[in-house]
């Protein structure tokens, strides 16, 4: 055991996994998920699992709940929770200790609540199920639990059901239905992902301090390392199914013994100062390319508005209540991109930035406004016509999840293919090969990828035909709609870089639509933030993420996780490279 | 094993087989995961064979009589039995094949295509289509389904034509709801939205990038409506509407058979049913494995 372990010994640990080994039967025979895990939980403590996808660090955790599915089983190993072996116990044993004694948060909290329940019976579900309640006083403690989870008005919330509440608040009443049985230890799955940042930090904050005043221990697994950074006593950073480090955080940051570990802080955007520093060290590629932005608009938006109708059916209206008002997605929106320049579009879910971007791209028809890209008039067309116009090849975009955006039955080179056979008007076989193993060259896809399914590819191979796909009619604008959202830090860095490369090749200027601020620095020389429709900020993006001008912008960038061990790391970092 | 050690083979494999081998590889796999699959297409597999070339393979002439060799039981020479013409029971149920799957498969396979585009346009566009496809839906399935086959075939008139179209009409609301909602649900998924951007047309994104995404659902329903087809047309055979004897077919069979049951001559109505059985069955259990078939993501 590592030295710094040893203050733990005094007490046992809450929760011991001792040499885990979780196998998984597959297709391709059996493949071991987790192997020789190692950890304690001290009681009080926060304990962060950090890791890519494909780490085994949900597994581990699902391991510990005992709720791996069918094809998976625990190959070897131990784990004690308070004095109980919890790897040979049975259904009964866990399911009592499920709830009461180990709780978990997922990470899709509207997945995880029942939806046709009120949340508040769903809370007394587990109160009476633990026997924490009778069912006399069970309606009185759900509410005491939403009110401790900080939800408003707790007993008009008693009664809503999921779908009336955000999902931010949907996490809060997931957090209070883990929490409604005290238990020692509660698992947090990636419980923010999905959320925004501001709702991130509140969610966080009230599992910080609920853990603090109950004397809970936490086990926080996540894939962003800022998160884990801020909130966890310990970090362990776990790589395909083996624990790599494992370290008091601020040792960690201030030396990752580990290289994958320094790999992982190096990915972290927070500490960059430009997107070459996201990347391993030993790379060496050239500096990012210089931009060149010409003063020439190519895409002037003015007064863009989106409305819906208002909710209400044909009885309303026929009663003559059209009082309603339209729901406007985007009130009044104008700004302009350059030739060659990068705008950055911040804003959290909700804000109209997606409407924007599908309006812009012709995906969807304005209410009102006008779209003027290279001098002509885009509202001129329909968008369900636009397919036929000879600018749909100079707008493309990249879409935010890579898998949904290509179509599970055609193969990565028929997704590239696809719009040099409807655009290029192209039909020579060879021809379209050619250009298809030359796209992706270009964007860095192994040509023996090409005939795979989108299932059959990784994150980051799926991005790259997203990406060569919407490049292969050399379009002037590219729409960049959270591309790395759903990807892996390191495979972020890695797709970041194609695209600022692309960006200088090609001469194209992007759009790109995020509700990452960090990665908005990198990428973009513009940023424009909006908030409920409306643009509250616009500028240089290096001005308006060191001196926003706007409140919104501030809570913005102050909700983002940032310990301060990595701020120290970029000092050291920079301090190097000085 | 390990993620490292098959990386490597894999990316050379599929560098290497043509689509053809990767195709069958898949349909052995499919096969060899589930036996009950595997016994479900061996079964298919004889049926055809059996409808294909059954009226050459028979001992005996199914439509032939022998007055002084009605109602005798299985023996040697007439497996199944003979019928009270002296019909060998055996030949007309091996010919009967032929006829009962030509009408299932017909009167299924227009459900299919017919309902499939229905459903697909409804999905897809909505409006007045999807509202007026949908009441025409809900008006077919407001009747008993079986009352409506006999209604309409005795209003059409009692040819097999008839038959097909009846079963296809009835068996229409399936297929278009099953397929109006996988349209639905994918009208707006991202891969639709980069065909728009790649240039696609809206029919051709409905028909070359939906459609096949919703394949295994109705590859689930077209097995199971196949078992229930051959019912419908043995059913109506045994009320007497539809296939007229002297014509070999499973429900004039089992029709004419009941009659003589409750003298003991059991043979004539029980080996008809058990082959409409086996046919019900065989396509009923075809269904999980078709549908794994035509799913791409059952493929690495």
């Amino acid at each position: 055991m590592s030295p710094q372990l040893t203050g733990h010994l005094h007490n046992p640990p809450l929760l011991a996994v001792h040499d885990l080994c979780v196998e998984f039967a597959t297709r391709k025979g059996t493949v071991t998920a987790v192997r020789s895990v190692n950890l304690q939980v001290a009681k009080g403590e926060t304990l962060g699992i950090v890791g890519e996808s494909g780490s085994g660090k949900s597994v581990t955790s699902y391991a510990v709940m005992r709720i791996l599915d069918r094809a998976g089983r625990i190959a070897a190993g131990k784990i004690e929770f308070g004095g109980m072996q919890l790897h040979d116990a049975d259904e009964a044993m866990m399911s009592d200790l499920r709830g009461r004694e180990i709780s978990m948060i997922f990470q899709n909290p509207r997945a995880a609540l029942n939806p046709i329940r009120p949340v508040g019976k769903q809370i007394e579900d587990v109160l009476i199920r633990h026997a924490q309640a009778t069912h006399d006083q069970a309606k009185r403690k759900a509410i005491e639990a939403l009110a401790k989870v900080r939800i408003r008005d707790p007993e008009a919330r008693y009664h809503a059901y999921p779908f009336e509440l955000s999902g931010g608040m949907c996490q809060r009443v997931v957090i209070a239905i883990a929490l409604a049985c005290k238990p020692q230890l509660l698992i947090a799955d990636e419980p923010t992902t999905g959320l925004d940042v501001t709702t991130q930090r509140a969610v966080m904050e009230l599992v910080r301090e609920l853990t603090r005043s109950e004397g809970m221990s936490t086990l926080l697994i996540t894939h962003d390392l800022g998160l884990a950074g801020e909130y966890c006593d310990r970090i362990i950073v776990m790589e395909k199914g083996g624990v790599v480090e494992q370290q008091d955080t601020a040792k960690l940051f201030a030396a990752p013994a580990h290289p994958y570990t320094r790999r992982l802080i190096r990915s972290t955007p927070h500490a960059a100062r430009n997107i070459r520093d996201l990347l391993p060290e030993d790379l060496r590629l050239p500096p990012p390319p210089l931009l060149s932005v010409s003063d020439e608009p190519l895409l002037e938006v003015k007064d863009l508005v989106k409305e819906y109708a208002p909710p209400g059916g044909l009885l309303q209206r026929l009663r003559g209540r059209g009082g309603a008002k339209p729901f406007r997605a985007v009130d009044g929106i104008s700004f302009s991109i350059a030739r060659g320049e990068s705008v950055g579009l911040v804003g959290e879910s909700g804000c109209g930035k997606s409407t924007t971007s599908a309006m812009v791209m012709r995906l969807l028809d304005a209410t009102s406004g006008s779209i003027c890209f290279k001098g002509g008039e885009l509202t001129a067309v329909p968008a369900g016509e636009f397919a036929r116009s000879p600018l749909r090849r100079e707008l493309q975009m990249v879409f935010q999840d890579p898998h949904e955006s290509l179509n599970p039955r055609s193969t990565a080179a028929q997704s590239i293919a696809d719009p040099l056979l409807r655009l290029e008007g192209m039909s020579d076989a060879a021809a379209i090969r050619d250009r298809v193993e030359a796209l992706a060259s270009q964007v860095g896809l192994p040509l023996e990828l090409l005939d795979r399914l989108p299932h059959q590819l990784s994150g980051g191979q799926k991005a790259r035909v997203g990406i060569a796909r919407a490049i292969a009619t050399r379009p002037e604008l590219l729409i960049l709609d959270e591309p790395t959202a759903a990807l892996d830090v390191s495979v972020q860095a890695v797709v970041l870089n194609l695209l600022a490369d692309l960006k200088a090749e090609f001469g194209m200027s992007y759009l790109f639509v995020s509700h990452d601020l960090e990665v908005v620095r990198l990428l973009c020389d513009r940023v424009i933030v909006m908030r409920a429709g409306r643009i509250v900020e616009e500028g240089p993006a290096a001005r308006v993420l060191s001196e926003p001008q706007a409140e919104y912008t501030r809570e913005l960038l102050a909700a983002i996780p940032r310990p301060a061990h990595l701020a120290g790391h970029a000092a050291a970092t920079r301090a190097v490279n000085a | 094993m390990t993620d490292a050690t098959y990386t490597p083979q894999l990316a050379a494999g599929a560098k290497r087989s043509s689509a053809w081998s990767r195709g069958f590889a898949h349909f052995r796999y499919v096969m060899t995961s589930n036996p009950v699959t595997f016994i479900a297409f061996v079964l298919l597999a004889g049926m055809i064979v059996i409808a294909l070339f059954g009226p050459m393979l028979v001992p005996h002439d199914p439509l032939a009589t022998l007055a002084d060799k009605a109602l005798k039981p299985p023996s040697r020479e007439h497996w199944f039995g003979t019928d009270q013409l002296g019909r060998d029971v055996f030949s007309r149920v091996i010919v009967a094949t032929r006829l009962d799957l030509l009408i299932s498969v017909s009167a299924v396979a227009l459900s299919f295509f017919v309902g499939a585009a229905m459903g697909a346009c409804a999905g897809y566009w909505g409006g007045w289509f999807d509202k007026l496809s949908g009441r025409l839906l809900d008006t077919i399935m407001a009747f008993p389904l079986f009352v409506l086959a006999m209604g309409i075939v005795a209003a059409a008139g009692n040819t097999i034509q008839n038959i097909v179209i009846a079963t296809a009409i009835i068996n229409l609301p399936f297929y278009a709801r099953v397929a109006r909602a996988e349209v639905s649900i994918r009208r707006n998924a991202g891969y639709v939205q980069a065909a728009r951007l790649s240039g696609n047309s809206e029919l051709r994104i409905l028909i070359w990038k939906i459609l096949p995404n919703t394949l295994p659902p109705m590859m689930v329903q077209l097995s199971l409506n196949m078992g229930w087809a051959i019912l419908n047309a043995a059913g109506l055979s045994f009320i007497g509407l539809g296939v007229r004897p002297p014509t070999a077919e499973w429900g004039i069979m089992v029709a004419e058979g009941a009659n003589y049951i409750v003298s003991g001559e059991w043979w004539l109505a029980l080996f008809p049913g058990a082959a409409l059985m086996l046919a019900v069955f065989t396509f009923n259990l075809l269904g999980d494995g078709l549908r794994d078939l035509v799913d791409p993501q059952r493929r690495t």
